[in-house]
């Protein structure tokens, strides 16, 4: 397996935002994370890319530990992620968005930039033509020297999924990735990701609200409700799972 | 693509070019006092440009550039000014023993000068960089007040309240307008490498530059010792061009003027800060006849000093109502080509 949420437990003062969790993520997996508000999904992302330390329990990535790691070390051992509500550069064109990705690939020092080395050179136009490349896979590149706010929502979404696959992860962690499309920009999302889980060797795990959306994109489901895990397996049995159903809508069964 | 870079180092050469030829041209036909404010304005425009890389490029509202101006300023003059000057100038309470004996050329006092502030910078990162926001411009400015403190407060050193004199006038328009390049070359060098679009990045959205992989602490590090340096060096420039220098003269207002002319320039315009130091040093001078007695219409009017502060600061109230994110806002010179060339917007 590629992740592996161990028994991981997470108080805010007195509120637990998840309890005693564990799940696991195989290797080239789309993994949606579903449940309704407030059941701790997003707290879950913040802990895996380590802006939150779990209260108890540990995030192992390809059998290592992230207990300790800052969250931009993380990003460096392959773990990148999207915002629920996005968070482009907003002073920055489209490329130097996506190049920002590249920080910590791009192989010169401070001084090599000042002086502009051979070598600045060199790697400036790699890590270009690289940035270029990916914004060419998602239909962008004639945006890229646009302002990245001056882009329609869907559009920002790709540059944001662009952006993520600049620092070149092996697990891609997506916040509601569909929030605020249209039915069929959701739809060209979806085939988006399908399409670059293969062609980027990904592995993705994705929050979602929209079920139709989750069942034809994910392999597998993990369903929370105020922090605990309520069912694990594939969404279509998850959308006929009595607790689930009761989760979203209430138990109207038994009134 | 190849075109339009070649193009771009082109116009950068000639720019420079120009600038040099000018400093040339300056240092051999104008007079005295104009040369002494384009010293200033040279001397402002490295202040300026580096000021900016920490407050407009990466977004850290910072106040205390006035403590790395003054380090500066004391570690040239303690290393420019002559054993036998120092002898008498200590007035309030006799030198360290070491202070007598430093002593160094003009380059090495300046670099000197430029490494103690970045140093000093380094050592306050750490627990500078820990707040953010309001919080970070209220540490910094302690940080300013405690090194004017300091100057004043340790007279075996920095001759107390009293300064430094006779300090050697090395600085001419050959060395603060050099300098000022070359300083403009490596901000502009810097913001247009990884490492400018991370304190970039770090400005628009920290936790988004973190997601990236982008040690946000160090992009912050950098940018506030690479500012430091050049303020160190600025400092030292204009010890060597005052030939006196007191703690008064870095006190907070120091910084205010910094802050004027970038927040005037547009924040984050290295174009824009070069812009607002003239207008801002440049243009206070020029605006000294409001002063005088005037001629208005055949209409004498009398002396009215502080006539001029209340135009220029008219001026930058409207300038401000005008143009919200400064003459330049964020773009650069070249940005205003492109823009030209695709019809605006």
């Amino acid at each position: 397996m590629i992740l592996k949420i161990d028994n991981v437990t997470k108080n805010f003062g007195g509120v637990t935002a998840i309890k005693e969790t564990s799940f696991s993520v195989q290797p080239k997996e789309i993994f949606g994370l579903i449940g309704p508000n407030g059941a701790g999904k997003t707290t879950m992302f913040n802990i895996i890319t380590g802006n939150y330390e779990p209260t108890k329990g540990q995030v192992l990535f390809r059998n290592e530990s992230l207990t300790g790691l800052k969250p931009h070390q993380i990003v460096r051992k392959g773990i990148a992620r999207t915002f629920q509500n996005i968070r482009l550069f907003s002073s920055m064109s489209v490329l130097d968005n996506v190049l920002i990705g590249f920080d910590f690939q791009a192989r010169y020092s401070f001084f090599e930039s000042i002086v502009r080395f051979p070598r600045f050179i060199s790697e400036e136009k790699r890590i270009k033509n690289r940035s270029m490349e990916i914004l060419d896979y998602f239909g962008m590149s004639k945006f890229a020297h646009e302002k990245a706010t001056d882009l329609s929502y869907g559009q920002q979404r790709k540059v944001e999924i662009a952006r993520a696959l600049a620092t070149n992860p092996e697990l891609l962690l997506l916040d509601e990735p569909a929030a605020g499309m249209n039915p069929s920009e959701t739809e060209e999302l979806g085939q988006i990701i399908k399409k670059a889980r293969n062609d980027f060797d990904l592995t993705v795990l994705l929050i979602e609200h929209d079920m139709k959306f989750v069942n034809q994109l994910c392999d597998k489901v993990l369903v929370l409700d105020y922090g605990k895990t309520i069912f694990e397996g594939t969404p279509s049995d998850a959308i006929q799972d009595k607790e689930v159903i009761t989760a979203y809508l209430g138990d109207f069964h038994n009134d | 693509m190849e075109i339009s870079i070649k193009k771009d180092q082109w116009i950068n050469l000639a720019i420079v070019a120009t600038a040099l030829w000018f400093i040339w041209f300056a240092s051999g036909h104008f007079d005295e006092y104009t040369i002494r404010i384009l010293n200033n304005i040279a001397i402002f425009i490295i202040l300026a440009v580096s000021y900016n890389l920490i407050n407009g490029v990466t977004g850290q509202f910072s106040l205390e550039p006035n403590g790395f101006v003054a380090v500066g300023a004391y570690v040239t003059a303690l290393l420019l000014v002559t054993p036998e000057a120092k002898m008498y100038q200590y007035a309030i309470v006799d030198p360290y023993p070491f202070v007598l004996t430093l002593h160094a050329n003009f380059v090495t006092a300046l670099l000197l000068a430029g490494f103690f502030s970045a140093l000093l910078a380094f050592t306050l990162a750490a627990p500078v960089f820990r707040v953010r926001g309001d919080y970070l411009a209220i540490v910094t400015l302690g940080f300013g007040f405690i090194i004017k403190i300091l100057a004043i407060n340790n007279p075996e050193v920095t001759n107390g309240s009293l300064g430094m004199n006779d300090i050697p006038e090395f600085s001419n328009l050959y060395w603060t307008g050099g300098i000022a390049i070359i300083a403009v070359i490596s901000v502009l060098n810097i913001v247009n490498s990884k490492f400018g679009r991370a304190m970039k990045a770090v400005r628009d959205d920290e936790d988004a530059a973190t997601a990236m992989g982008v040690n946000t602490f160090k992009a912050k590090t950098l940018a506030f010792c690479t500012s430091a340096f050049f303020e160190g060096v600025g400092g030292g420039l204009l010890a060597a061009l005052l030939t006196s220098i007191s703690p008064d003269l870095f006190d907070f207002f120091f910084t205010f003027q910094l802050l004027i002319i970038i927040v005037l320039g547009g924040l984050g315009s290295t174009t824009g800060a070069i812009i607002g130091t003239v207008l801002v040093i440049g243009g206070s001078e020029w605006m000294r006849f409001l002063d005088e007695p005037m001629n208005i219409f055949g209409h004498e009017t009398t002396a009215m000093p502080g006539m001029r502060m209340v135009v220029f600061s008219l001026l930058l109230i409207l300038i401000m109502l005008f143009a919200r994110e400064g003459i330049m806002g964020k773009r650069e010179l070249r940005d205003l080509f492109k823009f030209g060339k695709k019809g605006g917007k």
